[in-house]
């Protein structure tokens, strides 16, 4: 597997566990302990996210940040094998 | 509002084209216990629901249907890319393949158009949230049959993945029918429907 999807293996997983404790917290909204894991998911996962960005591009279009081209569009896209 | 994230819930790699597995798999996109009716279900249930929780719970499961339409979606492509007219005849996939060509499009296995008439929305909070446990048990067993059917790893892996969130979700959803009852009289839960009745809730 190559560095970027290395990455995106990462992202996936973070997201993963913080949606999962996303659904957990929509019927547990007084969890102490779902809410801590949550916030330290979180930060690990935009940690990463931040780094896949500035290495690959936009994983939301409003994440441009490339002046000169419009890296939303650039392929692959998800559905298609890397 | 909503925003698209350029990823996959979780990963599908397939290597080898399959068009049978394919006209099986199509279910799980517009069959009767599919992700797109799943999607629809709780997105247009949520907004009469007099409670914080299951708006939330709603709004937030809908949403991750969106990510497994496509999902199915992508297994759909991979394992219909590259075929050849012989290997599109000898599959049995060339009753798509006519009015298809390879593009996806929702459909039951059975080949009947996706509908609406493959879910409820009541404008009753116990009506709606029993209808998504059963819907979420029927979506379990589907993906129980297509296991049975199938055996590129490739393909069950993220199958096995989507099988999982099934059982997920009637556990979440089990949870938003007790935090409704909880709020209702325990002695008549069906006294009157918090969703549309007014001063509908526990007896003082």
């Amino acid at each position: 597997m190559n560095e970027r999807n290395m990455l995106l293996t990462k992202i996936k997983k973070y997201s993963f566990a913080l949606y999962e404790l996303n659904l957990y917290l929509d019927t547990h909204p007084d969890c102490r302990r779902a809410l801590a894991l949550f916030d330290k998911y979180n930060s690990i996962k935009n940690a990463a996210e931040n780094e896949y960005i500035q290495k690959y591009g936009p994983i939301t279009a409003e994440q441009n940040i490339d002046s000169q081209h419009w890296s939303w569009v650039d392929n692959p896209w998800p559905w298609e094998r890397s | 509002m909503w925003q698209y994230e350029k990823k996959l819930q979780y990963p599908v790699d397939i290597k080898t084209p399959n068009a049978k597995l394919a006209k099986i798999i199509i279910s799980q996109l517009g069959g009767p216990d599919g992700e797109l009716a799943a999607s629809l279900r709780y997105l247009n249930q949520r907004y009469v629901m007099p409670y914080g929780e299951v708006k939330g719970l709603l709004t937030d499961i809908g949403t991750e249907e969106l990510a497994h339409v496509e999902m199915i979606s992508a297994i759909l492509y991979q394992l219909t890319k590259n075929l050849t007219p012989e290997q599109i005849k000898a599959s049995g996939f060339d009753t798509y393949f006519v009015d298809h060509t390879t593009g996806i499009y929702p459909i039951a296995a059975s080949g009947a158009p996706f509908t609406a008439t493959y879910f409820q929305s009541k404008g009753d909070v116990i009506t709606d949230l029993t209808e998504n446990m059963a819907a979420e048990q029927k979506a379990r067993t589907t993906y129980d049959n297509i296991l049975r059917l199938a055996d590129d790893p490739d393909v069950r892996d993220p199958i096995r993945f989507l099988r999982e969130r099934e059982i997920v979700h009637f556990q979440r959803f089990g949870e938003a029918l007790r935090i409704t009852q909880d709020n209702l009289n325990s002695k008549n839960f069906y006294a009157c429907n918090p969703a549309y009745d007014k001063n509908c809730g526990k007896r003082k």
